[in-house]
């Protein structure tokens, strides 16, 4: 087991946003967080490398809870790919270098420059690799801030909403890279999703948050259209098309 | 178009190649700038005896005087008040994650201004008249300088405190440093209002930033203080570099961002504090240099905190120079110049680039 969260607990100021969160994932596995806007998704991805502090619980990375270690010890264990990455006037390899950070002590090694070269290369970024970000399309900046996260050399990478704003393709492709990396790079993944269908067709473990805790949980053999028309408060039917499960709304 | 292996690794190792000879061209430029600006003024003395006279050989005790006790302690606090105020304005910039931010974005100088006032009137520091150089002179600048740097301090402590009450985000930042900019503002005028002419002379000639006020004394204490600073501000060039990612993505690598932030932003203050208690107030140095540097370098903050520090001090050091000797007899305060020079460099950036 690479992750096992245990009761964890989240409140802003006064108000209760996550309660009893428990859930755990094996080592190449991708799970998304599925659930209405404003349930706490984003929440909880933040709690797992504590951006957001949660007020009880333990999440364990190989038996080690990373909520008693040091901010810049967790970021050698996870690696968090926000919504949104500022661009600015930095290439793609200087902004992927950015993740060897939390390895780096005083200057760039050349094993540094190594493993930025070769995560550049895994995510077929060569050809951007010295343009600056600031001029990069947005399928090109969220891989590029992707390879940072890959270039901290994470047991677990945190992405939140990886396609959001992304046309067709280049969702089809962050979402392709992301499950290549998590096969191949003995990483596991959580993914807080939108989209029904590309999380079914990425993922191997769900959970829906409903009123800020796990209301259903599971493969895709658990997710039933009750579950999603509880969670989303539409009614849908789930579909089997070579053999991709896909949701359509019934309204 | 795919780049083999190797050959990504050996482009950004020339890539950065490049950045570095831009930084040593600079550096280099910096040093005959600074003889050129030793050799001329008032006495125009040849560059091969400035070199002589620095270098420690025997020559004329006229020649000697000007030379270590004008002219090269004036060249070096523009150089080391550039080098202050350009890489204050390069923090402040990231950690405002704001183009326009600058040193005086907090009103540090307004407040100094304010307490330079002050001094002037209430503690009765100003006004009487020189016979020499400037008509007006302060009689006792080094109890302006620190009443002016108290005040400096203390819009950085009122910045820290709502900081603190209400976290520590540029918008937090900006806001309040704006609020107290405008509220010493009024308090300078206040002042103002009902100064005597002598006194209202004082403050007015007191604001005007002149590299020619600090002797090696002053220039000392600066030196230690922009020294500090940028020490300080190159062990974290990582951090300002993940800040410029976003919060989150600098909070995701590890780096306690409110922290940083906060100690950024009081370093920078400090040493703006500095340079403005004693020189009076350079505009435009700390805004414009760091937006200059960026063009050339990027926005990497490893090699653009030393660009800045060399641009800042060749744009000071040059501006200084030229007031110095565009008028003579008379001699301008650089704040004059850099001032006429920063609005149209300023818009002229606006106008060439994409973004600022």
């Amino acid at each position: 087991m690479i992750l096992e969260v245990n009761g964890v607990e989240f409140q802003y100021k006064s108000k209760e946003v996550l309660k009893d969160i428990k859930f755990h994932l094996k080592r190449n596995e991708i799970l998304s967080i599925l659930g209405p806007n404003g349930v706490g998704k984003t929440t909880l991805l933040k709690c797992m490398n504590a951006i957001l502090k949660p007020k009880s619980g333990a999440i364990l990375i190989e038996d080690e809870d990373i909520l008693k270690l040091e901010q810049i010890e967790i970021a050698k264990r996870l690696g968090y790919v926000p919504q949104r990455c500022e661009p600015a006037r930095l290439t793609a390899f200087d902004a992927v270098l950015l993740g060897r950070m939390p390895h780096i002590k005083w200057n760039v090694s050349p094993e540094d420059i190594m493993l930025v070269e070769s995560t550049i290369k895994k995510l077929n970024l060569e050809h951007v690799a010295l343009r600056y970000i600031d001029e990069l399309s947005g399928g090109e900046l969220q891989k590029v801030s992707i390879a940072r996260a890959i270039a901290q050399n994470p047991k677990l990478l945190l992405l939140d909403e990886p396609t959001s704003s992304l046309d067709l393709r280049n969702q089809l492709d962050i979402l392709d890279t992301v499950r290549d990396v998590v096969r191949n790079e003995n990483v596991s993944a959580i993914m807080t999703m939108h989209d029904l269908n590309l999380a079914f067709r990425y993922s191997d473990k769900f959970i829906f948050l409903k009123n800020g805790t796990i209301y259903a949980a599971g493969s895709m053999g658990d997710i039933t259209p009750q579950v999603i028309e509880e969670v989303y408060g539409v009614p849908v039917t789930i579909q089997n098309y070579m053999d991709v499960s896909v949701v359509i709304p019934t309204v | 178009m795919k780049n083999s292996h190797g050959d990504i690794a050996q482009k950004y190792r020339e890539h950065t190649g490049r950045k570095r000879t831009y930084l040593l061209s600079g550096i280099l430029l910096l040093f005959v700038v600074s003889i050129v600006s030793i050799s001329i003024g008032s006495v125009d003395i040849p560059l091969i005896d400035v070199i002589h006279t620095l270098l420690g050989a025997d020559v004329p005790v006229r020649l000697h005087s000007i030379v270590w006790n004008i002219r090269l302690p004036q060249v070096l606090t523009a150089i080391v008040a550039g080098a202050g105020l350009a890489v204050a304005g390069v923090v402040m910039q990231s950690i405002l994650r704001n183009p326009l931010g600058s040193p005086f974005t907090l009103g540090i100088s307004n407040a100094a201004a304010f307490g330079a006032a002050f001094s002037v009137m209430v503690l009765g520091t100003g006004g009487t008249h020189s016979s020499v150089g400037d008509a007006v002179s302060i009689n006792n600048p080094y109890t302006t300088t620190v009443v002016a740097f108290l005040f400096s301090l203390l819009v950085t402590l009122v910045i820290v405190a709502f900081s603190r009450i209400r976290g520590t985000t540029p918008e937090i930042m900006i806001l309040v440093g704006v609020a107290m900019g405008s509220l010493f503002t009024a308090g300078t005028m206040f002042l103002q209002y009902f100064a005597d002419d002598v006194q209202l002379a004082s403050m007015v000639f007191w604001s005007f930033g002149d590299t020619a006020r600090a002797s090696w004394h002053e220039l000392g204490l600066i030196s230690v203080v922009v020294i500090f600073s940028i020490v300080y501000f190159s062990f974290n060039r990582w951090k300002y570099n993940a800040i410029d990612a976003g919060d989150e993505t600098a909070k995701g690598l590890g780096v306690n961002v409110e922290r940083v932030r906060l100690l950024g932003m009081l370093c920078a203050s400090l040493v703006t504090a500095i340079i403005v208690a004693f020189l009076g107030v350079i505009g435009f140095i700390g805004l414009i240099c760091p937006h200059m540097t960026r063009r050339l370098i990027g926005d990497d903050h490893r090699y653009l905190i030393c660009g800045s520090i060399v641009m800042g001090s060749l744009l000071l050091l040059c501006a200084d120079t030229a007031a110095r000797v565009m008028l003579q007899p008379y001699q301008l305060p650089v704040a004059v110049l850099t001032s006429f020079m920063g609005a149209p460099t300023f818009i002229y950036l606006i106008l060439r680039g994409r973004r600022i």
